[in-house]
């Protein structure tokens, strides 16, 4: 586990993260949007896509019924298509875990809980310690904490950094992705310095947002995280998976998004091991654009399961 | 120095040029270059159906009253464009009487179909005799969208004539307007946009037919086809395509300029019969057995 460190060494990790040129980020990512996807590509891309998801639902109304069908969801995304995988996982709130880990059985699928007071991650240290116990004895196999942005915001850093290395500490092996909610963090900047605090302090994953805040995972957010994992990978060797979340709710977006990490870190990240996208909606989308390439006709909602 | 206009798309209450970036000459009579219209591709039928199906639960669920006051909206816009209209008609070759009679029929059109919209339910719907004790009834509801393949014989009225009581009905539409003369549809998707119709209830794309017909035929997400005769391979290709979802075809093969080709018919064949089975208690015949 990493030990606290001393305020000269997150002191260093702060002085050295690069100041982020919006303008140059703006710029990159129109020309990725601006690329296009066809064919075979199109198809392998979007079975890509769909493996990487984790379906989540994290409402104030779910209930045991609403996630075992999620979960059935995840594991026929279309049956009448051959050749589909299921999704990453399914991400649920740490009172479902033992639902959805019961509802997967030995599917393969994991179970990721919330955890840490998400989304607002407004709770005392203690509860948010306890919260992610709890998913864990419930059998989550990945947790997603919340960072509290009203401490980064006002320059806490050491209280963020000791808050993800503490949960981490909690996770031991279980997989630790951090939310960072960028849609309250203000500039590229603060995206970058969070995204250093949060792998030195031990995150497996860094996931943009909660998906309960707009904007979301927006494709500069998402270059710059993706710079502090390979400049991070660059110096230690090290992998850390990148999670979009919120927002991304179409095919096509997806594949921008592939398309990025592919640039940004190559081939190795191409993996649901290290990649993932938090979405609900998106899988239909995916799976209705899987249909078209095969059939050559536009699709319709109606024929594909809501969940 | 004569600008020739370029008439664009019409998708989502929005004035989009095509996604293709394509376009194409539209001739008036004497052949002489008239204005470039878009050549619409197979992703601005996406598109358009997209935005038809996203306008189509709140198109359904406004009351008919309302419909019927905003067709009613129409015909009073049109009333008051009519001058373009029936200039546009004669560039395209009608004579001064036959454009004045056509503009004027497509207004006498809108407001026949807009005092409809309230009362074809009760026409149409009817309560059924049944030999158990339930409240049996059978009403009509839009089938969804439905795609158009506007009259390519005539420049306004078939339009108007085919969209009318589909839109009334509840119906959202993806029109292809007459091929080689899309201007008036076109323009009048500019009355539309004034009239308060929602956005995407009708959607309006120029260009090829043979291109752009068997796309919409055989998308997945169109309930209905409203057809009018084209080419026959054409035709056939097109009721092909449409199996897959069990889609509604009908072909109107008529003279859309002749006043008595309208009525409820046009409105019927695009709703689908709801029965409702509604258990009752046999009042009369029961004692008090509560």
């Amino acid at each position: 586990m990493i030990d606290a460190i001393s305020s000269d060494q997150l002191s260093t990790i702060l002085a050295q993260a690069p100041s982020i040129d919006q303008i140059g980020a703006l710029e990159r990512v129109a020309r990725i949007q601006a690329r296009s996807i066809k064919g075979a590509a199109k198809l392998q891309g979007l079975r890509m896509a769909l493996s990487m998801i984790d379906l989540t639902t994290l409402e104030g109304k779910d209930s045991p019924a609403k996630v075992s069908q999620l979960c059935y969801k995840a594991q026929h995304l279309h049956d009448q298509a051959d050749g589909l995988p299921t999704v990453a996982a399914v991400c649920v709130y740490p009172s479902m875990v033992a639902h959805a880990k019961k509802a997967l059985g030995n599917s393969g699928i994991k179970v990721a809980s919330v955890s840490t007071a998400f989304p607002s991650g407004q709770a005392p240290f203690e509860i948010k310690k306890l919260d992610t116990q709890y998913a864990i004895d419930n059998g989550a196999d990945e947790i997603d904490m919340v960072i509290s942005r009203g401490k980064f915001l006002s320059g806490e850093y050491h209280f963020i950094f000791d808050e993800i290395a503490a949960i981490k500490e909690i996770c031991g092996p279980i997989r630790l992705k951090v939310i960072f909610e960028t849609g309250e963090l203000d500039s590229l900047d603060q995206v970058r310095r969070i995204s250093d605090i949060a792998i030195a302090a031990g995150a497996n994953f860094i996931k943009t947002s909660t998906g309960k805040i707009q904007p979301a995972a927006t494709f500069p957010v998402v270059l710059t995280m993706l710079g502090a994992i390979k400049d991070h990978f660059d110096k230690t060797g090290q992998m850390v998976g990148m999670k979009p979340a919120g927002g991304i709710s179409s095919a096509k977006i997806a594949l921008h998004h592939l398309l990025l990490v592919k640039e940004v870190l190559g081939d190795a990240w191409l993996t649901n091991e290290w990649y993932r996208f938090g979405a609900s909606s998106l899988a239909n989308d995916l799976l209705m654009q899987y249909q078209k390439q095969l059939t050559g006709k536009y699709q319709s909602a109606t024929y594909f399961s809501i969940d | 120095m004569e600008i020739l206009k370029t008439y664009k798309l019409y998708i989502g209450g929005q004035f989009p040029r095509t996604e293709s970036g394509r376009s194409y000459v539209v001739y008036a009579k004497d052949g002489k270059p008239l204005a470039n219209a878009c050549l619409a591709s197979r992703k601005d039928i996406r598109n358009a159906v997209q935005s038809a199906r996203k306008a189509h639960a709140s198109w359904a669920a406004k009351s008919p009253f309302n419909r019927s006051q905003i067709a009613y909206r129409m015909a009073e816009m049109l009333e008051a464009r009519k001058a373009q209209f029936i200039e546009e008609l004669i560039v395209l070759g009608n004579s001064k009487a036959a454009a004045e009679k056509e503009v004027k029929l497509c207004i006498d059109r809108c407001v026949y179909y807009a005092g409809w919209a309230d009362k074809y339910q009760s026409i149409i719907g009817s309560v059924n005799p049944v030999a158990s004790s339930h409240f049996n009834f059978s009403m009509p509801e839009p089938m969804g969208v439905v795609g158009v393949l506007a009259c390519q014989r005539s420049a306004l009225i078939g339009f108007i004539s085919q969209v009318l009581p589909l839109i009334v009905g509840g119906n959202t539409v993806v029109v292809l307007a007459n091929s080689a003369q899309p201007i008036c549809a076109i323009s009048f998707s500019e009355i539309l946009a004034t009239s308060d119709v929602p956005a995407g209830v009708v959607n309006i794309l120029s260009g090829n037919i043979s291109e752009l017909l068997p796309v919409l035929a055989g998308h997945m997400d169109v309930n209905a086809m409203s057809l009018t005769p084209v080419d026959s391979q054409l035709m056939q290709k097109a009721q092909e395509l449409a199996i897959d979802n069990l889609k509604r075809i009908k072909i109107l093969d008529y003279d859309f300029n002749l006043a008595a080709v309208q009525g409820l018919r046009f409105i019927s064949e695009f709703q689908e019969i709801k029965t409702t089975w509604h258990p009752i208690e046999q009042i009369a015949g029961s004692s008090s057995g509560y």
